[in-house]
């Protein structure tokens, strides 16, 4: 399996290439990351026990919202030049492209989270009492989940009009139990409460099913006009 | 009559009703739009 | 065939009034509820047919996606076959069936979706199966719609509140809602020559997620405990009487728009072909 794995490889390094250079993309996202934390903290007023039960909803919606930023352009490069039409009709699997940008995509929504976290603990005097460890298969998994049908949804919509409106209508309904599952762990963990491990579980389930489900169908959408 | 009772059977009817109106003004347009393409014929 | 219109809807009209009649009169009262429980008469019977008719959506979808390919239709023909004797032997077998169902309705609902997948495998041409998809869609959201608005309407005088956001079944509802509102978006704003190809894929996607909201709901219930809307447990023989006829009424009501709605999505699109085709045909000028 070494060349879809390779093509994989060389895609994203492509993208991850370009966006170093041109920096435009990532900028505008940290800057929306930055002030959707703040908007968010003059909205709800944060006192230290409600803000743990909170913040955990908060957090994931402005991840959300910030996901839904860099989805929206992850294939608007690929119209310029032709280089879609480049892809559909090389050898590639469409499979490989699609974990290319799907891959792409989870790095650079991480590199928001990474830095919306901080910002997030400060303005709200988050201090965890569950296990914080269990933060990060809870981080993983759920931007996955977000991720991985927003490439796919995201491709989606390139053929429709109202492109930027699209990604979100379609991607926040199927995003529901993953979104409740992405909360209420995070709640549980940082107000100690309850244990996230089901929420982990199903949101381990919600990855698994929709990334198949997305390999399976991706070629229909790469190849529709 | 319970007036709760009252508007959920309202309710229900006006929204099948509306869906039907929907669908009926469709149909006269259509009708309109072959009407058309017949007397371009 | 036209005959059979106007006789369904005949038959629709009869048996909604009778329907009507039963739930607010002949039906008895709910001691506990009073007579604000008669709104079930139309919430349930409303539920149900707005799930079977998303479920034909489902299989339209398939169907779509799996007939151009010999080998994924003889495959998907297996799994519609091995449903229903699954069921089958499930509902004699496993004793007792989790989650209090009934065997006979196991056994039922197994046989119901073979018939289902096969009677449009039958009747329905592959274009004909892309607009029973939309159909399907389009009529199953109106009913849906009315799930949503008949259920907080009982909710409020009987819990006092409008919406439980633990209410599985009211919240899973919603949640299908949301994605089938999202899959006719999707047909409309599309652009693309392969709409179908695309929403039948949406509608797939949709359909792995049912069960994974009903968990999540399910799971977020028991960490915090809400009130059922609607209630659960046995039913007065009487009610349920009811309630099945008038089930069947909006099934049949459901049959009548469904099938307005395909004759005037075909002739739509014969329409549009002909003036594609006229466009195509005009002298430059």
């Amino acid at each position: 399996m070494s060349l879809p794995s390779g093509i994989i490889r060389a895609t994203l390094a492509k993208d991850l290439r370009l966006e170093w250079r041109s920096k435009d993309a990532i900028n505008s996202m940290l800057f929306f990351a930055l002030l959707v934390v703040v908007i968010f903290s003059f909205s709800f007023d944060p006192l230290a026990e409600e803000s743990r039960r909170i913040a955990g909803g908060l957090i994931w919606v402005a991840f959300l919202f910030a996901a839904v930023t860099a989805l929206n352009q992850t294939w608007t490069r690929e119209l310029r030049n032709q280089v879609l039409d480049a892809y559909r009709v090389s050898p590639a699997p469409a499979n490989s492209l699609f974990l290319a940008k799907a891959f792409g995509n989870f790095i650079f929504v991480s590199v928001l989270e990474a830095l919306m976290t901080p910002l997030f603990i400060i303005f709200y005097n988050l201090r965890s009492i569950g296990p914080v460890w269990e933060l990060i298969p809870v981080a993983a998994l759920g931007t996955w989940a977000l991720v991985v049908n927003g490439t796919f949804f995201a491709a989606m919509s390139l053929h429709t009009r109202s492109r930027e409106i699209m990604l979100p209508l379609l991607l926040f309904p199927i995003s529901i139990p993953a979104l409740l599952a992405m909360v209420n762990a995070t709640t549980n963990i940082l107000t100690g409460e309850d244990s996230a491990r089901f929420w982990i579980v199903l949101l381990a389930t919600y990855d698994v099913v929709f990334t198949i489900a997305s390999l399976l169908l991706f070629e229909l959408v790469l190849d529709a006009e | 009559m319970n007036p709760y009772l009252c508007a959920a059977y309202v309710a229900t009817w006006t929204i099948h009703i509306t869906y039907l109106g929907i669908l009926a003004r469709r149909y006269a347009r259509l009708r309109r739009e072959i009407q058309e393409l017949k007397k371009r014929d | 065939m036209k005959r059979a219109f106007p006789i369904l809807a005949i038959l629709t009209v009869l048996l909604l009034s009778y329907g009507l009649h039963g739930a607010l009169i002949s039906a008895p009262t709910e001691q506990t509820m009073g007579d604000v429980q008669r709104i079930f008469y139309y919430h349930v019977p409303s539920a149900w047919t707005a799930f079977l008719l998303f479920f034909i959506n489902f299989v339209a979808s398939i169907q779509y996606l799996v007939r151009p390919n010999d080998r994924a239709d003889r495959i998907a023909k297996w799994i519609a076959g091995v449903v229903s004797i699954g069921a089958c032997i499930a509902a004699v077998v496993i004793r007792p069936i989790p989650y209090g169902m009934e065997p006979s309705a196991v056994a039922t609902t197994g046989i119901a979706i073979t018939g289902i997948y096969f009677v449009v495998r039958k009747y329905f041409s592959e274009q004909g199966t892309d607009v029973l998809a939309l159909v399907a869609a389009e009529v199953g959201v109106v009913f849906c719609t009315v799930v949503l608005v008949t259920g907080p309407i009982w909710a409020r005088p009987v819990w006092g509140i409008w919406w439980a956001p633990g209410d599985i079944r009211l919240t899973s509802t919603l949640v299908l809602w949301l994605i089938y509102v999202s899959y006719l978006i999707l047909r409309r704003f599309s652009n693309s020559s392969q709409t179908a190809g695309l929403a039948a894929a949406l509608a797939i996607f949709g359909a792995l997620d049912v069960p994974l909201v009903y968990f999540s709901i399910w799971f977020f219930r028991t960490q915090h405990p809400q009130p059922v809307i609607g209630g659960g447990g046995s039913i007065d023989p009487r009610m349920l009487h009811w309630l099945l006829i008038n089930w069947l009424a909006f099934l049949c009501f459901a049959a009548l728009v469904c099938w307005s709605r395909y004759r005037l999505e075909i002739l739509q699109r014969q329409v549009e072909e002909a003036q594609a085709l006229e466009a195509l045909l005009e002298p430059r000028s």
